[in-house]
């Protein structure tokens, strides 16, 4: 191995042990979209007309919710990183830079694909069917690994950024609220058309409608064939664009930070 | 680069020549370093002594390579620190005064972790992680999370972790700040033996007592500058061990006391009837002083014995008390309190 490479694999090994006995914030990120789901199959579902169960509706954006207020808990194992001594130990030896940053970012992955797969599996235990075969199942989770992908690289930016543990976890809100203002949990039709042209334009939407096309297809509101495939390049698009602008802007950031 | 003239002629392990360093912007801009010229000799302890904001923290900063100098020049095991700071960043360690290990991690993760970093091949990094917690005391809580380790336990693996690889200079930014007196005498115990084993030390600290029972010679550092540089015998024998204090009734009385005692009279202010000398205490010398005190006929208030603060130090060394920032050319140099420990 090179010795980017041990670099590189040694602190994932860091990042995923960290994030794995970080108990409390694990079960956070679990419980709290859970919490929602229920809430809003059972409360708001039932004066929601989506032209389906609301549960098969909801549960694609329900688990980028989890993916995205997953990897804000990045945000703040970043700036405690900043905040303490390692990041000081780090740089006084010859450890390439950044790879630090890198190993936050494995960790987030592990992470939401085992904090989604819980929440997944709450969705199936209350109703959640999905259709999808094989190579819709891998196109999703592989669509959804993107944007974990992504947001964590903007949350690496803000634990870079900011300058205290409150202002980290401040993050987590923003990302929170993305979700809503999509087709997460309403059709965006339904929205004001001022709100709606955010709302259809911003990256959360067409990530939704790719994992609710490849997951659900064929039920109310879930694209299919051409529209799907439009929907799915310009998730990737946008996913790739936002990891490709944030690992570079808090690359930069890094390097300056002292 | 090949190693610099100065490491070729003489066994010189850290040569820094006139390191200047600002923070801030424009008029807000604030010289934390004004011109530091420093030497550290091959497996010798070098304390820079000081309070704080006196740029201890700043110069570590900069010879352990992790911010650039506005202006001066240094070489560090032989390399320049700007233009090969690789090869200086695989021959130093630094131990901040943050600990540096995750207290999710155990102490033998951590100790793993750093060789894999310092690209130990993993058998040998299993070894020295081994070694480092026999050597350190920590076997016994190897396997655990390093959250439920003491203050002192933390240090000492803390320390641990920078030594992976056997550096050749060892940077400790205030080793034993925060710590209760006996895991300090067990911090100065391992540190003893790290530079047995050969390890040039650059320790800050601003502890006086500290900078003795570690360092072969002590730099005192005052607003950006190094203002007296020796071995700490020396520095002793001009400050005193232990220093007397006589708190009498009368200004008056202070002044006849004081010259009595041949020290200089006390100026004004709160102070101004304390009379301090110093003493080698021993029963003898302070037993010699006291008598010298009662030949004026006068009788002190009160009096006490105590080990020299670093003000002490700094009054009797640079003749004027400790500065936090550069000498400007004008304000008043800022005064300070900080207690050395005993």
């Amino acid at each position: 191995m090179t010795a980017l490479a041990i670099d590189a694999v040694t602190l994932a090994g860091r990042g995923l042990r960290l994030v794995r006995r970080d108990v409390d914030s694990m079960i956070t990120a679990a419980v709290l979209p859970v919490v929602i789901l229920l809430m809003f199959t059972y409360v708001f579902g039932g004066a929601l007309d989506v032209g389906t169960s609301y549960v098969t509706y909801a549960t694609p954006g329900i688990i980028l919710l989890t993916a995205g207020f997953g990897a804000a808990g990045t945000a703040m194992a970043v700036e405690q990183d900043m905040s303490g001594g390692m990041i000081d130990r780090l740089r006084s030896m010859p450890v390439a830079a950044g790879t630090v940053l890198v190993g936050h970012v494995v960790a987030s992955l592990v992470k939401n694909l085992l904090t989604t797969a819980v929440v997944f599996g709450v969705a199936a235990a209350i109703g959640f069917r999905p259709t999808a075969g094989p190579l819709e199942w891998l196109g999703a989770v592989g669509v959804l690994l993107l944007f974990v992908h992504a947001i964590t690289w903007s949350a690496v930016l803000v634990g870079v950024l900011v300058r205290s543990p409150d202002a980290a976890s401040g993050f987590t809100f923003f990302v929170m609220f993305l979700p809503y203002v999509s087709s997460a949990f309403v059709p965006v039709a339904t929205m004001p058309s001022w709100m709606r042209g955010f709302a259809e334009h911003q990256p959360v939407t067409p990530v939704i409608e790719t994992v609710r096309g490849l997951l659900v297809g064929g039920t109310p509101g879930a694209p299919q064939g051409d529209a799907l495939a439009d929907g799915a390049l310009l998730a990737v698009v946008w996913c790739v664009g936002l990891a490709v602008l944030f690992a570079g802007a808090a690359t930069w950031a890094f390097a300056r930070r002292r | 680069m090949n190693r610099t003239q100065a490491d070729r002629g003489r066994d010189v392990v850290v040569q820094a020549v006139g390191l200047r360093k600002a923070y801030g912007r424009g008029r807000e801009r604030l010289p934390v370093l004004d011109g530091v010229d420093l030497t550290l000799h091959r497996g010798e302890v070098l304390a820079l002594l000081g309070p704080n904001g006196a740029g201890k923290t700043t110069t570590v900063r900069i010879l352990s390579t992790l911010v650039a100098p506005d202006a001066g020049r240094a070489t560090v095991a032989g390399f320049d620190l700007v233009r090969d700071a690789a090869r200086v960043r695989e021959r130093i360690s630094l131990t901040g005064q943050q600990v540096a290990i995750d207290l999710k991690q155990t102490g033998r993760e951590n100790l793993w972790m750093m060789a894999r970093l310092a690209h130990l091949p993993r058998r040998a990094a299993r070894a020295r992680a081994d070694e480092l917690l026999e050597a350190f005391d920590l076997t016994a809580a190897a396997g655990r999370q390093v959250g439920t380790y003491s203050g002192g336990m933390r240090r000492r693996l803390d320390l641990a972790a920078g030594l992976v690889t056997r550096p050749e200079v060892m940077f400790l930014d205030e080793p034993t700040t925060g710590l209760d007196p006996r895991s300090r005498q067990a911090m100065w115990e391992v540190v003893r033996d790290v530079v047995a084993q050969g390890t040039s030390l650059f320790l800050t600290t601003q502890y006086l007592e500290e900078a003795d029972q570690l360092a072969d010679r002590v730099a005192l550092i005052d607003g950006g500058r190094v203002a007296a540089e020796g071995a700490p015998a020396e520095l002793k024998r001009r400050v005193g061990q232990v220093r007397l204090e006589l708190e009498l009734a009368t200004t008056d009385d202070a002044g006849r006391v004081a010259a009595a005692l041949g020290v200089p009279v006390p100026e004004g202010g709160a102070d101004a009837r304390t009379v301090r000398v110093a003493t080698d205490g021993t029963l003898a010398g302070v037993r010699e002083l006291l008598a010298g005190v009662e030949r004026t006929g006068v009788a002190p208030r009160r009096w006490d014995l105590r080990t020299p603060t670093l003000d002490d130090v700094f009054l009797t060394l640079t003749g004027h008390a400790a500065r936090t920032e550069p000498r400007p050319g004008t304000g008043e140099p800022t005064r300070h309190t900080e207690e050395v420990a005993a």
